[in-house]
């Protein structure tokens, strides 16, 4: 397939060696491309490893974003969420994303805010919403819903209008007010 | 009665007098929270002017307001914030539900938005639009007016038998019938989670 880079790197990018992860890492790392898109799919037990060894030895400064996804009912899935991160280069505008796969009972991750100050509030985000943990953060609470929710709202087998709490308030009648 | 009454004075009931002061001095409490606030911001600007039916001054203290304009979609972390805003307003207060989204929730039906903030506090007038044109929101405060001229007492004991909430239950018929749907039905295909693969590890 034949498509045009949308955003071309600054400089001429330092093509990442798939061989030096494998080399380092092992075999169980798995790549793909789509256009300019790189990704790199790592197990859970080595992703802080990994991404340890992209932003110290590789240069990958910059975590642009960090999300998970809920398979639950996607076709041909194998697991039930991904936790995606999005690295850039800023001296050479070089992209990289890294996938991990996590399932139901160890729903657990390193934290990544002692590599990028950036991953503070996503990874509190990514709490809120799927309830993955992320072992070391420094302050992990919910960071858009209120505190005393329980749910983790952007799983899939949640309702959309949810389970009542947006109706559990007390109702202050004019009389009483 | 023959000592007639000076120039400049007219007998009338103290509770008309009342009205009338407060009618014309509608002090509006702006809980802007959306697209709503614009239109709100319009209303009180010299195209529409809000000052000509003496309803300009907007405050940001609830405890110098009597009119809380709810403009915008209200989700559950606010909405305690929006009731304790309606206990700090002094007596006589009344209150503008503004637009699809405060009054039911609009489009927008979903685990985190309030379906309509009169399920929770009472409401006096609801404008409907999405949003609303200045226009609309003008001729709710003028309505408002009426309303006040029409039913208020000196020592608001009009309020003291509403002692229902202005809306629906806050679980309503429809709400259990939607939460019934939204049940996953045990053994139906797209409800089937996919079969685990193991991780190479």
């Amino acid at each position: 397939m034949t498509c045009l880079a949308l955003s071309p790197p600054l400089s001429a990018p330092i093509m990442l060696e798939f061989k030096t992860l494998h080399d380092r890492f092992g075999y169980d790392i798995a790549e793909s491309s789509f256009c300019d898109n790189r990704r790199i799919v790592v197990p859970s037990g080595k992703v802080y490893f990994v991404l340890e060894f992209l932003w110290k030895e590789l240069g990958f400064d910059m975590l642009l974003e960090l999300t998970a996804v809920d398979y639950l009912e996607f076709p041909e899935a194998t697991d039930r969420f991904g936790v995606v991160y999005g690295l850039v280069n800023t001296e050479t505008g070089e992209r990289l994303i890294i996938k991990t796969h996590l399932n139901s009972p160890e729903l657990r991750l390193p934290s990544v805010v002692p590599l990028w100050r950036s991953a503070d509030w996503m990874e509190r985000e990514v709490f809120d919403m799927y309830g993955i943990e992320f072992a070391g953060h420094p302050d992990l609470r919910r960071i858009l819903m209120p505190d005393e929710f329980t749910a983790f709202p952007l799983r899939k087998d949640y309702p959309l209008r949810g389970r009542g709490e947006r109706h559990n308030f007390p109702v202050i009648t004019r009389a009483e007010s | 009665m023959a000592v007639g009454l000076p120039e400049n004075v007219f007998l009338t009931r103290l509770d008309a007098a009342a009205n009338w002061a407060r009618s014309n001095s509608l002090w509006p409490m702006p809980f802007a929270t959306a697209c709503c606030g614009i239109e709100l911001m319009a209303t009180a600007a010299s195209r529409h002017d809000m000052a000509r039916f003496g309803a300009e001054v907007m405050r940001f203290s609830p405890r110098q307001c009597d009119l809380l304009i709810v403009a915008g979609r209200v989700v559950m972390k606010m909405l305690p914030v929006l009731q304790r805003i309606w206990l700090q307003m002094p007596e006589p207060k009344w209150c503008i539900s503004m637009g699809a989204c405060a009054c039911t929730g609009g489009v927008f039906d979903t685990y985190a938005v309030v379906q309509g903030v009169d399920r929770f506090i009472p409401v006096d007038m609801y404008v409907p639009g999405c949003p609303p044109r200045p226009e609309q929101l003008l001729a709710a405060i003028i309505e408002m007016q009426q309303k006040i001229m029409r039913t208020g007492t000196f020592r608001g004991s009009e309020f003291s038998g509403r002692t229902s909430p202005t809306g629906p239950p806050p679980f309503d018929r429809d709400e259990v019938r939607r939460l019934q749907e939204a049940t996953p039905v045990a053994g139906l295909e797209i409800y089937t989670p996919p079969p685990r693969v193991a991780q190479p590890s």
